[in-house]
């Protein structure tokens, strides 16, 4: 990342995702660290309780309905905490602290990105997809639509989605296990794919959810704690944390104000956009509405997850400036090498700046809670990655295997046992890719997967519930549309065509940092366009099926018996 | 559902007010995430030395700092205003609605 540093603001918008995502000390050139035994004998106690919720879970997970909701067993506070557990991943932990101790305030700014989505997700989404679907957000997607084609629109959608940001957690996993446990690469990224496939073949949603609930709980105790000792450090007074910062920090005042993200509106402006209507089309956290009893509850969750993941965000900023001061100053965490050669203590901070939140708790917790954030951070990888493989088997084995390919005829087990092997190969899967992979820039993969989400998922969703004239025909065109459309943007905006694939600088044909705002507009513009311009005998039965939808979308009228089976 | 029972809570004033009410709430408050969220990126964007003044005479916390903070807890906040109001209110009327179907 240092050599963004200095890069105007797309470059460094077009990264944002790869600094969330902690993408430099998740890349290959990682270096290996001594094995670290008291983090993994922390990190072996979570695997070892996770496994004991999912036999337990396994045995009741027999049914399709448990497989995918849990039953719909979960309260709406366990499910507040689960949402929380699958958003805030370990990279935006490491990530975002990583970027406030190199930069200060920029770090906020991405924290508040991430954050916005909820309040949209809570107005619009949460109670009629609740009251529509069952599995999946296609379920609701479809609901007064032909099947077929909507349910593979919405497959690709999800699977694109998940496959993406599936890389990107795999690499990242694997770098990051390396760097905190001197484990090998190849190694890392097996073993988190072979305990996500376990977890999830035999736990299905009850073990996801719960191996969510657990991680969610010892991140945000993690990270309070560290956030309190910082602020004791300082007497509890932000002003002599920031003041002490600042005289400590290479850049100074600086780090007090916006940096580099001044030049480009139109690329802040659409990163914003896909942030903030990405996270409302991310299908892993779509289903987590699924897993509760009613609207009421998934109203609940989401109030109660916009409360956990933005008091997190606002730690992770306290984290990033209290390092400025507690770990930059200590030469226990500094490599001498590099500051012999000149580096700032910043940059010569061991195991490079995402490693922030890791060096402050030896610094204010010693070994033991070093071991613990260790181990945290890794727990966190699982249960992102388990969220997203579960998404990502119901997308094949609900959507198109049971509705698609066998017209909601499939037997039960027979949908269950494809949902498994499902689960298996997009591990495997994810394995293979992750290795293949290693190299692969990380901004670009999460990127796209936010990129899609916002631009194919969410546009499809939100029209298919309030707009009466949406019909079969306009859906699958602007879905497709901004699907395309982000990619291709992705694809040609300067992060890639430029940083990636080494064409000179200036010469990307999409000048843009991020597509969404594009891709956004043809999307919905497409379904507009299409749903207005189809006269045939399918849109008349689509436009008809509008009221009965509309009433059980804003009552719950007819959905009451979804949640048992 | 469908036929006459769709129908009767079509022409529900019950119904009728619930959805308009939620629609103006639902459409207030996006607008509303949406306007501080694009501001914060406006000032970012067009007036970033205005977040990076100080607080106040001699201070080192800069005006950026409440601001950006102030947005995560909006956010909070506006999801908490609703959840209230369908708490109590929606809630409600969703209840009388489907009353209103099973007596018929």
């Amino acid at each position: 990342m240092k050599k963004h540093a200095a890069l105007p603001l797309g470059a460094l918008l077009a990264v944002l995702p790869s600094l969330v995502f902690a993408a430099d000390a998740l890349s290959a050139d990682t270096e290996k660290q001594p094995l670290n035994w008291l983090a993994i004998g922390m990190f072996a106690l979570f695997v070892a309780i996770t496994l004991g919720i999912t036999k337990w879970a396994a045995s009741r997970a027999h049914s399709v309905s448990h497989f995918y909701a849990a039953g719909g067993g979960i309260t709406g506070f366990q499910n507040g905490l689960a949402i929380a557990g699958d958003y805030m991943s370990a990279a935006s932990f490491l990530g975002i602290s990583g970027l406030v101790y190199k930069s200060g305030y920029d770090g906020l700014i991405y924290s508040v990105g991430f954050l916005v989505g909820w309040p949209i997700v809570t107005f619009l989404i949460a109670e009629p997809l609740r009251n529509l679907g069952r599995f999946t957000f296609a379920s609701v997607a479809s609901f007064r639509f032909e099947q077929t084609p909507i349910r593979v629109l919405a497959a690709c959608g999800t699977l694109v989605t998940v496959a993406f940001y599936l890389i990107a957690q795999m690499i990242g996993a694997g770098g990051l296990i390396k760097l905190l446990f001197g484990v090998d690469y190849h190694y890392a990224v097996i073993g988190v794919g072979v305990l996500m496939i376990v977890y999830v073949t035999f736990g299905g949603m009850v073990a996801t959810t719960w191996v969510q609930i657990i991680k969610a709980l010892l991140l945000l105790f993690g990270a309070s704690f560290m956030a309190f000792a910082v602020l004791r450090h300082f007497n509890f007074s932000p002003e002599a944390m920031f003041r002490e910062a600042v005289d400590n920090h290479p850049n100074g005042l600086k780090i007090m104000a916006p940096g580099s993200l001044v030049s480009d509106p139109i690329s802040a402006i659409s990163l914003g956009l896909g942030l903030m209507f990405g996270t409302a089309g991310l299908p892993h956290i779509l289903m987590r509405f699924f897993t509760v009893r009613d609207a009421v509850a998934a109203r609940k969750s989401v109030f109660y997850a916009t409360g956990f993941i933005g008091y997190f965000y606002i730690l992770t900023f306290i984290i990033g400036f209290g390092a400025i001061t507690l770990v930059s100053t200590d030469p226990e965490f500094l490599d001498p090498a590099l500051l012999a050669k000149g580096k700032t203590a910043i940059e010569a901070t061991l195991g490079g700046t995402n490693m922030t939140a890791v060096d402050l708790a030896k610094a204010v917790g010693g070994d033991v809670f070093f071991g613990f954030i260790s181990a945290v951070a890794f727990a966190t990888i699982l249960a992102v990655v388990s969220g997203l493989t579960l998404a990502g088997a119901s997308a094949i084995s609900h959507d198109l295997y049971a509705t698609v390919f066998k017209k909601g005829a499939a037997h039960e087990h027979r949908e269950l046992l494809v949902s498994k092997i499902a689960t298996v190969v997009l591990g495997i899967l994810a394995i293979v890719l992750g290795i293949a992979a290693e190299k692969l820039n990380v901004a670009f993969a999460v990127g796209l997967a936010f990129a899609v989400a916002a631009s194919c998922n969410f546009p499809v969703l939100v029209m298919s519930i309030f707009w009466r004239g949406m019909t079969t025909r306009g859906a699958v065109i602007g879905g497709f549309l901004g699907l395309v459309t982000a990619f291709v943007g992705v694809v040609l905006s300067p992060g890639i065509w430029v940083d990636v694939m080494g064409y000179p600088k200036g010469s990307a044909p999409f000048p843009y940092a991020n597509p969404a705002l594009f891709s956004m507009t043809i999307a919905f513009l497409g379904i507009w366009l299409g749903s207005k311009f189809d006269f045939s005998e399918r849109a008349k039965i689509d436009r008809e099926g509008f009221d009965a939808q509309f009433v059980r979308a804003q009552t719950g009228i007819g959905a009451e018996g979804a949640a048992h089976h | 559902m469908h036929g006459p029972r769709l129908e009767a809570i079509l022409q529900d004033p019950k119904y009728k007010e619930l959805v308009r009410n939620r629609a103006l709430l639902g459409g207030a408050l996006s607008a509303i995430t949406l306007a501080i969220y694009l501001g914060f990126i406006g000032l970012i964007a067009y007036a970033p030395k205005l977040l990076g003044a100080p607080l106040g005479a001699g201070l080192t916390t800069t005006v950026g700092i409440p601001v950006g903070v102030l947005v995560i807890f909006s956010a909070f906040v506006l999801t908490g205003v609703y959840v209230v109001r369908a708490n109590t209110t929606y809630d409600r009327l969703i209840r009388e609605i489907i009353e209103d179907v099973k007596n018929q």
